[in-house]
């Protein structure tokens, strides 16, 4: 089965936590990624830009409203994504313990229900 | 034995074997039950012309298979979702009871994902095949809430894709103790509703047949055991007021054998000391007194290992039987969160009456009339201030 890892934490700037606990919160992303990789799990690995980088789009009574900022004002934003495939949700749950973010956010393990293949919608 | 009866004593004694055998390769509770009974059905049809065949489980399982397969090919018609065939046609020997699965079955049950609140449902559902009418009656919900929580659950556990296997032993820290508190769930709802009580001494005898080598399993079967023989009334008396000759003696011999399997291993937890605890009452049957230094010593260590409201109160109350009356209240009072806890209030009571402190007694008393409306509970706190 198909899992994305979405990562929720709340975001830091270099300013607050340091250059150093940066460079580290990185290196630990990049043993994380390998390690997946390696066991041959990993479909996707995206970090994102904070969400003060987010523009975010409806549409409202016919017309586009663009609005700066992330969906929801939330203390803990969506910081990155992992798909993985995994045989099932308990060992999509142990790869989600071992996502560095775990100790300062969320890691919700969402299964996938369809995906978009050589031009139809497919079962995950 | 009749067909019918060959029918109802498979599914007795193997309703969550078969559940279990049938959803592990879907992950699909509720196809996996479905397929069950139709094969229970086929069976009531088949068996009175073809005889009763000599491994019935085999039978009703391969009936179940092809039924879950015909409804998987037919969905996959619509959805394409693809089917793993290979899987769902393996033959098992049906000689082999699956005892694995099972066990996988309840480990799925009190998984980690799943809402605390549900899992002792599930067990009793899936594993017992009881009713989610009997189920919602038990925990005092109605049964269309009872129902529909069923439902989402076993949506959640296919959709999520909860793994269907034991987990490994070095992850049972975690993942046992779930499973046990779960079942510890039905034997409080079975001590509530009558009807349930023999489903949680079955549920808890079953888990101890699997796993017949973790003490506090034992500790919990023993326990589950013990109680059950001494409540075969609908509105059970305390226990000291109790008489003997009403106790289930072969539920207590199967308690005390359990008990002392899992006393061998020299490792106390919780479970064994509220069975042990039950033990010593047990005494009275044979010696007709109750060591009650050693009931209060097992609630002391009880409140030390886990600390409930329940262990509390009940500590206090052996506490004042050894040291008198205000031993017990003295410990009542340092119990914390227990406004709304009626044991307590009627606890207090009790030990207030002995201290000769009616007018707080009376006081005590209203509190833990106004927390009941147990008919029963409610006669002993007027008798008490009368």
């Amino acid at each position: 089965m198909r899992y994305t890892l979405l990562l929720h934490y709340p975001e830091a700037s270099e300013e607050e936590i340091g250059r150093e606990a940066i460079e580290a919160g990185m290196a630990a992303f990049r043993a994380y990624a390998d390690s997946l990789d390696a066991a041959g799990v990993l479909r996707s690995a995206e970090v994102l830009q904070p969400s003060s980088a987010s523009t975010t789009v409806r549409l409202r009574d016919g017309e586009l409203a663009i609005q700066d900022g992330p969906f929801a004002d939330t203390k803990e934003q969506l910081g990155g994504t992992f798909v993985v495939d995994v045989p099932d949700l308990d060992a999509a749950l142990d790869w989600a313990g071992r996502a560095p973010s775990v100790s300062w956010g969320a890691v919700e393990v969402r299964p996938c229900a369809v995906r978009y293949i050589d031009g139809a919608w497919q079962p995950a | 034995m009749t067909p019918a009866e060959a029918v109802a004593a498979a599914a007795r004694r193997s309703y969550g074997r078969l559940v279990a055998a049938l959803a592990a390769p879907t992950r699909d509770l509720a196809l996996a039950e479905d397929a069950l009974s139709f094969a229970f059905q086929r069976a009531l049809e088949t068996w009175p012309r073809t005889g009763v065949p000599e491994q019935p489980e085999g039978w009703l399982l391969t009936v179940g298979r092809r039924r879950t397969l015909d409804v998987l090919r037919s969905a996959a018609t619509r959805t394409a979702a693809p089917l793993e065939e290979a899987d769902l046609a393996r033959t098992e020997d049906p000689s082999d009871p699956f005892p694995d699965r099972l066990l996988a079955l309840l480990f799925v049950c009190a998984h980690p994902a799943i809402d605390a609140g549900v899992r002792t449902p599930l067990m009793l559902q899936t594993v017992l095949g009881v009713e989610a009418k009997a189920i919602a009656a038990a925990f005092a919900v109605p049964a269309p809430a009872m129902a529909q929580r069923l439902v989402r659950a076993k949506r959640r556990i296919r959709d999520a894709g909860i793994r269907f296997e034991v987990p490994d032993r070095d992850r049972w820290a975690d993942r046992l103790p779930p499973v046990l508190e779960a079942v510890y769930g039905a034997y409080a709802i079975g001590r509530a509703a009558s009807d349930l009580r023999g489903e949680a001494v079955h549920l808890a005898a079953l888990l101890a047949d699997l796993v017949p080598d973790e003490p506090e399993v034992l500790g919990l079967a023993a326990l589950v055991h013990l109680a059950a023989a001494r409540e075969p009334d609908r509105a059970p008396l305390p226990l000291d007021e109790q008489d003997p000759a009403t106790w289930d003696r072969a539920l207590l011999d199967r308690g005390e054998v359990l008990l002392q399997r899992a006393a061998a291993f020299g490792r106390p937890g919780r479970f064994q000391l509220e069975a042990a605890i039950q033990s010593a009452h047990d005494a009275r049957a044979v010696t007709g007194i109750v060591d009650r230094e050693a009931v209060r010593r097992l609630y002391a260590a009880l409140v030390r290992t886990a600390p409930t409201l329940g262990a509390q109160v009940a500590h206090a109350v052996a506490a004042a039987r050894v040291d008198g009356p205000d031993a017990g209240l003295a410990l009542l009072d340092v119990v914390e969160g227990a406004e709304r806890f009626q044991p307590f209030w009627a606890a207090r009571a009790a030990l207030l009456v002995d201290a000769g402190r009616t007018g707080e007694a009376r006081a005590a008393a209203e509190r833990a009339a106004a927390l009941t409306d147990e008919p029963a509970a409610l006669a002993r706190l007027a008798a008490l201030v009368r």
